[in-house]
């Protein structure tokens, strides 16, 4: 078991998301960055899909009850056991009775804590991850509180040798401006030439509006091209009948602060979409903070599927190097 | 059918995204659910979701298994198969779902976000009944439930069914969202915006207009109810809802039920062929009715 004593910001339960029930309007949830979450489970020797905690901004105080294999990876977010400096992206071991807390986060904004054996919370539609705004999912459908007790699962699949660690080039570098690429479309018809520009122009401010839903963003107002509005639409420029939202999706409503839209957020609407976040960036702006910077770069689908399979081919390489340390 | 062409879009490297019109109309609806239908049947390796919309739909696939074009060829062929639709059979239930209008609960949301609305002086009801011109609030309320609603996309949150009324076009009931949507509308609010009605599952965001409150749920976490053994979301598309009015003793009396656990939809099968609805909406709507409450 792994007390709570105190619960941090918002920390959660995620896995690698509850896929397969978007048409019943049920988002995937689960961990906002899945690189750093699937190299924590390499770390601890977990099956893929195994449930960590998500940690957001500010860490929790945990205390182990019996010996434990964790990893810590994500946000940069110093961990301490029982008050010592412990290292980020490598395999710890921590004994009964150790506390584990953390020092403020110095960049990115999630960090992922795995445990050998995965969190053991029930699996509800094929995950653990927690969808906060129902109360589904996760430790009783909510962030932790203090004096939760979190059971830890059977879901390891190797021994890793304490101090195994990933090596420098393939830890991420979270900075305060952000280069997300996204590949236009879904609606972006309804924008004007000038406001899809300027759109990709523009740096974007992260506004306090950014949580696992998803990041409301500040700069200009966009338009759109004008048009007599279709039946069903309702009668903002920016309204269309409604329909699905990609997850990554970003809406601008009634032209102002941009929505982009992540694991936890609704799955359609009647605002009209215009880009998407390739999948290999979703992980990244999910490490952005409230006034940070984000820039979005228009890529082709080949280039989406280029750096997708960087990262796989990454995370294949830590996969190998870990396991076969 | 218009001579809209679909537009077939990438949402990322993992959604395909299909508009098939860019104004609601049942037909497009059908077609639609035809497709995303005979799409779940291909049973196609690489397809995670299949999410139909109103006028559009969106597949979301494993671009490691599948190619994007592969699969907008796959869609582009399965759209050819159902410009006519003489074969589709939609498998249907007919529904009575009880609302309180004007209930005290969300008359109290209503007052709450005045300054996001179009017309701060009138309430939701006021405002929808007057701009669609009718004289009463009575005639507007007569209208949403003299008629049955076509659940034509379950989304924004689990559960939540968006519904257009089964009418003919120049009977049909549009309204706009709310200026600045809402941080709160209460659970089970029943809604209004752009031409759809929906019922909230949860209590959260919203930009319909909020005219009453469903009696009964459409998502119940818990799975406490019958209906809702199966899915913690009790609509589905294809479903015909009719939403009647009831009084709050009624309302108070089925909450009852729903709170100890016993209530049950009143509903029926229905089979239907999306013809029967377009060639006399008003016909099919009225036989809907008279199978619901009296066979």
């Amino acid at each position: 078991m792994i007390k709570v004593l105190k619960p941090g910001l918002q920390t959660t339960v995620q896995d690698d998301g509850r896929i397969g029930y978007y048409e019943t309007g049920m988002p995937p949830s689960g961990a906002l960055d899945q690189y750093s979450y699937g190299i924590a489970n390499m770390l601890v020797g977990n099956d893929k899909g195994a449930a960590c905690l998500e940690i957001t901004m500010m860490g929790p105080e945990l205390a182990f009850e019996k010996n434990s294999t964790i990893a810590i990876t994500g946000a940069t977010i110093p961990p301490k056991v029982n008050g010592e400096d412990v290292p980020m992206w490598e395999t710890l071991e921590v004994k009964a009775g150790d506390v584990l807390s953390f020092d403020f986060v110095k960049k990115g904004a999630r960090a992922y804590l795995a445990v050998a054996g995965g969190i053991d919370v029930p699996v509800i539609m094929d995950s653990r991850s927690t969808y906060t705004l129902c109360g589904i999912g996760g430790y009783e459908g909510r962030a932790l509180a203090a004096d939760d007790s979190l059971s830890i699962g059977s879901m390891k699949e190797k021994d890793v040798k304490i101090g195994t660690s990933v090596p420098e080039q393939y830890i991420p570098q979270f900075t305060n401006k952000h280069d997300i690429r996204i590949i236009i479309g879904l609606c972006s018809y309804r924008l004007t030439e000038e406001s899809k520009q300027k759109f990709l122009d523009l740096e974007w401010t992260v506004t306090p509006e950014a949580n696992r839903v998803g990041y409301r963003l500040k700069g200009e107002r966009l338009d759109f091209v004008p048009r007599e509005q279709p039946f069903g639409a309702g009668s903002n420029p920016s309204n269309v009948v409604d329909l699905g939202y990609p997850i990554g999706s970003i809406q601008i409503p009634d032209g102002v602060e941009p929505i982009a839209l992540l694991n936890d957020a609704v799955t359609g609407g009647g605002y009209a979409t215009v880009a998407t976040i390739i999948s290999t960036d979703l992980n990244r702006i999910a490490q952005a903070k409230t006034n940070e910077k984000i820039k979005f770069v228009s890529v082709t689908l080949e280039e989406a599927l280029e750096a997708r399979k960087e990262t796989k081919q990454n995370l294949e390489e830590i996969r190998n190097l870990i396991h076969t340390n | 059918m218009n001579d809209f062409i679909t537009r077939y879009s990438y949402g990322g490297d993992e959604f395909i995204f299909v508009e098939m019109s860019e104004d609601m109309n049942l037909e497009v609806n059908f077609q639609a659910m035809a497709i995303t239908e005979k799409l779940k049947k291909k049973n196609i390796p690489g397809v995670l979701d299949i999410c139909p919309s109103n006028a559009s739909y969106m597949v979301r696939y494993n671009p490691d298994e599948l190619a994007a074009d592969d699969l907008i060829n796959e869609l582009k062929q399965l759209e050819s198969s159902v410009e006519n639709l003489d074969d589709v059979v939609i498998n249907s239930r007919l529904v009575d779902v009880p609302v309180l209008f004007e209930d005290p609960w969300t008359h109290e949301a209503v007052m709450q976000f005045r300054d996001r609305h179009q017309d701060p002086e009138s309430t939701d009801i006021e405002y929808a009944a007057r701009i669609n011109g009718y004289d009463s609030k009575e005639e507007f309320i007569e209208a949403i439930t003299g008629s049955p609603f076509l659940v034509s996309m379950i989304g924004f949150v689990p559960g939540l069914p968006f519904c257009f009324q089964i009418v003919p076009r120049e009977k049909q009931i549009e309204v706009p969202k709310y200026v600045r949507p809402r941080t709160f509308t209460p659970e089970r609010c029943f809604g209004f915006g752009g031409g759809f009605s929906v019922v909230y599952p949860v209590q959260g965001a919203g930009g319909y207009q909020m005219f009453g409150i469903s009696a009964t749920p459409v998502f119940d976490k818990e799975q406490k109810l019958p209906d809702f053994q199966e899915s913690m979301v009790f609509p589905r598309q294809g479903d015909i809802f009719r939403y009647r009015s009831v009084s709050r003793e009624e309302y108070d009396a089925i909450r009852e039920q729903v709170e100890a656990g016993t209530f049950e939809y009143r509903k029926k099968e229905f089979q239907f062929k999306p013809d029967d609805v377009l060639k006399d909406p008003d016909a099919f709507s009225q036989e809907v009715l008279r199978r619901l409450y009296n066979d």
